[in-house]
């Protein structure tokens, strides 16, 4: 079946039919409906106007901006270290990427290179974080519409990670954990040992998710065929990640533009037919099982070794040193009050986090402070396409849409 | 020279400004009048093929007679490649074509750059604010001469204008 004719109104009466004209006649008018800014499926506070037509969505009209916190204004006014823990609060479900993100954007504008070790774990680390992402997203996609038990089997497993990153950092969701030039800190042995054993305790556990939808016939009911878009207008729209992945394209900055680790990774971007919204759960959940196999090769391929490139005028020195030692002290202290001499110049740079290309374009004029940072956050860039995707389906299935992007505000609206 | 820059420059001579490849960036610059044609082009342009839409933006220079600076950046799936295409406008007219017929992704993207520099689009099919309220009055937020704070409302609080 062509992509067109699956959203094809069924429903309509048919003129021509024999029986039409004994209906009866009814008034009939489109009807508005506020859906938000406050419901449990908006994932933050996101209100659409919908225009109905009996219970079909004929136009959507999205209003953002109730989470704008005017964050790239923010930005010119701190050093560039100082934006980090921003970030953070982007994508509050996945402020480890997001960190990653902002940080190869500043080391691409410095032309910093990496050690090895710190690479492998920012990579394991990062995938790490993929995997709470994709946990949350089938927890509460499948919450929303209508399959409660996921979300209680996700949640125990995504709070192990979340422990985790506590022991790591000293937070579970806004953790700062990267650096220009590095990683705040080293693993310990009890941290390498956790994540070995969530390892080969997570991929059965996959199979338990699985066997909870993929039989269900509400979720099949309520995915398959839904949220259809085509590869070409996916690609139009700018959408990335799995939601476009799903219309059959295999466009993944892991392989496009491989950074970190990855290129010394094996792994292999699953990539759907049909560009709806079970497709979409297929591919998280096959990319759960590659960044279960990622995470494996950096734990196996990791070395000892510095985990902070070393270039005093720009990254931080060890906090061990900074206590005790006047000069790292001095470092430590220009680098907070002022920040690094950036050159002059712009740059952009895409990452593939789990949502899609979260990128940053930094424009600098010298000086410790970005001079303009834009940041292109993939949820917002995917509501564009929301009316697009939207018409011609009943209420209840916008709640798949926003689902299907797997949307969080705080990157939306920044 | 980049040969994609080169290209650009040979088709469109009249409007190509200037071209720069830092980090591996490819950047040029053409006149505002160009900018929907020389879009077109490489959008269409089998070599070229510019299929996917990254992000629009804007840069803000108060300094300069041209002030704001809109930036297009545009990605190939096919050929791998990535472009900026960026152009000034000055401020009493800062109206550039919209690329909404070209990539259905600069819609929303268009209206940001509305919202936070006040660049206008013409030919743009919903041109409203986004981020901020529709009736929001108090100026353009990513311009360097709004303060960090905010304007509006708060000024006239005299507590908080208020030395002492």
């Amino acid at each position: 079946m062509k992509l067109e004719d699956q959203r094809t109104t069924v429903y309509k009466v048919d003129p021509n039919h024999p029986e039409t004209e004994s209906l009866p006649t009814l008034r009939t008018e489109e009807l508005l409906l506020n859906m938000g800014p406050q419901h449990p499926s908006t994932h933050g506070v996101l209100k659409v106007i919908l225009e109905l037509e009996g219970e079909r969505i004929v136009k959507s009209t999205p209003v953002l901006g109730f989470l704008h916190r005017g964050v790239e204004k923010l930005a010119e006014d701190g050093t560039y270290h100082q934006f980090i823990p921003h970030t953070d609060r982007l994508d509050y479900v996945c402020a480890m990427y997001n960190n990653f993100a902002y940080c190869r954007a500043v080391e691409k504008l410095m032309d910093i290179t990496l050690p090895d070790r710190a690479e492998y774990l920012r990579t394991l680390v990062a995938e790490v974080q993929r995997i709470i992402g994709h946990l949350f997203w089938l927890g509460t996609q499948a919450l929303d519409i209508g399959a409660m038990t996921v979300f209680f089997y996700t949640f125990r497993d995504r709070e192990i990670l979340l422990d985790w990153f506590d022991e790591l950092c000293g937070a579970r969701l806004t953790t700062s954990w990267y650096r220009i030039g590095g990683v705040e800190r080293d693993f310990t042995p009890s941290l390498t040992e956790k994540v070995q054993s969530f390892l080969d305790y997570f991929p059965p556990k996959i199979e338990e998710y699985v066997v909870f939808l993929e039989k269900n016939r509400i979720w099949l009911a309520r995915t398959r065929g839904v949220a259809v878009i085509s590869a070409e207008d996916a690609l139009s729209f700018g959408l990335s990640g799995p939601t476009l992945r799903g219309s059959g394209v295999d466009y993944d900055l892991r392989k496009y533009e491989p950074y970190s680790a990855y290129p010394k990774c094996e792994f292999s971007v699953p990539v759907g037919k049909n560009g709806d919204t079970y497709d979409r759960y297929w591919i998280r959940i096959e990319e759960m099982r590659e960044s279960v196999k990622i995470v494996q090769q950096c734990l196996n391929q990791m070395e000892p070794g510095p985990i902070m490139a070393d270039v005093p005028s720009v990254t931080l020195p060890p906090k061990d040193r900074v206590f005790t030692n006047l000069e790292s002290m001095i470092q430590q202290f220009k680098l907070f009050s002022q920040g690094f001499d950036a050159p002059a110049g712009e740059i952009y740079c895409g990452t593939e986090a789990h949502k899609g290309e979260l990128g940053f374009y930094i424009v600098s004029t010298g000086g410790g402070r970005p001079y303009r940072l834009k940041i292109r956050a993939p949820s917002f860039i995917h509501m564009g396409a929301f009316d697009y995707m939207a018409k011609g389906y009943m209420i209840a299935d916008a709640v798949t849409i926003f689902g299907t992007y797997d949307i969080v505000m705080g990157e939306c609206d920044r | 020279m980049h040969p994609i820059a080169e290209k650009i420059q040979s088709r469109f001579p009249e409007g190509y400004v200037g071209a720069n490849e830092w980090r591996g960036d490819l950047t040029v610059t053409v006149k505002r009048e160009a900018l929907h044609e020389v879009c077109s082009y490489i959008r269409k342009d089998p070599d070229l093929d510019y299929d996917y839409m990254v992000h629009v933006s804007s840069v803000d220079w108060p300094d300069d007679e041209e002030r704001f600076e809109v930036v297009y950046e545009v990605y190939s799936i096919r050929k791998r490649h990535r472009i900026r295409i960026k152009t000034r406008v000055p401020e009493h007219d800062c109206l550039v074509d919209s690329m909404t017929d070209l990539w259905m992704g600069a819609d929303f993207m268009e209206r940001e750059v509305f919202d936070m520099m006040g660049i206008r689009f013409n030919r743009h099919p919903d041109l409203r604010r986004i981020l901020m309220p529709d009736d929001y009055t108090e100026g353009y937020p990513l311009r360097k001469d709004f303060p960090v704070q905010g304007k509006g409302w708060r000024d006239t609080f005299d507590f908080l204008n208020d030395p002492t």
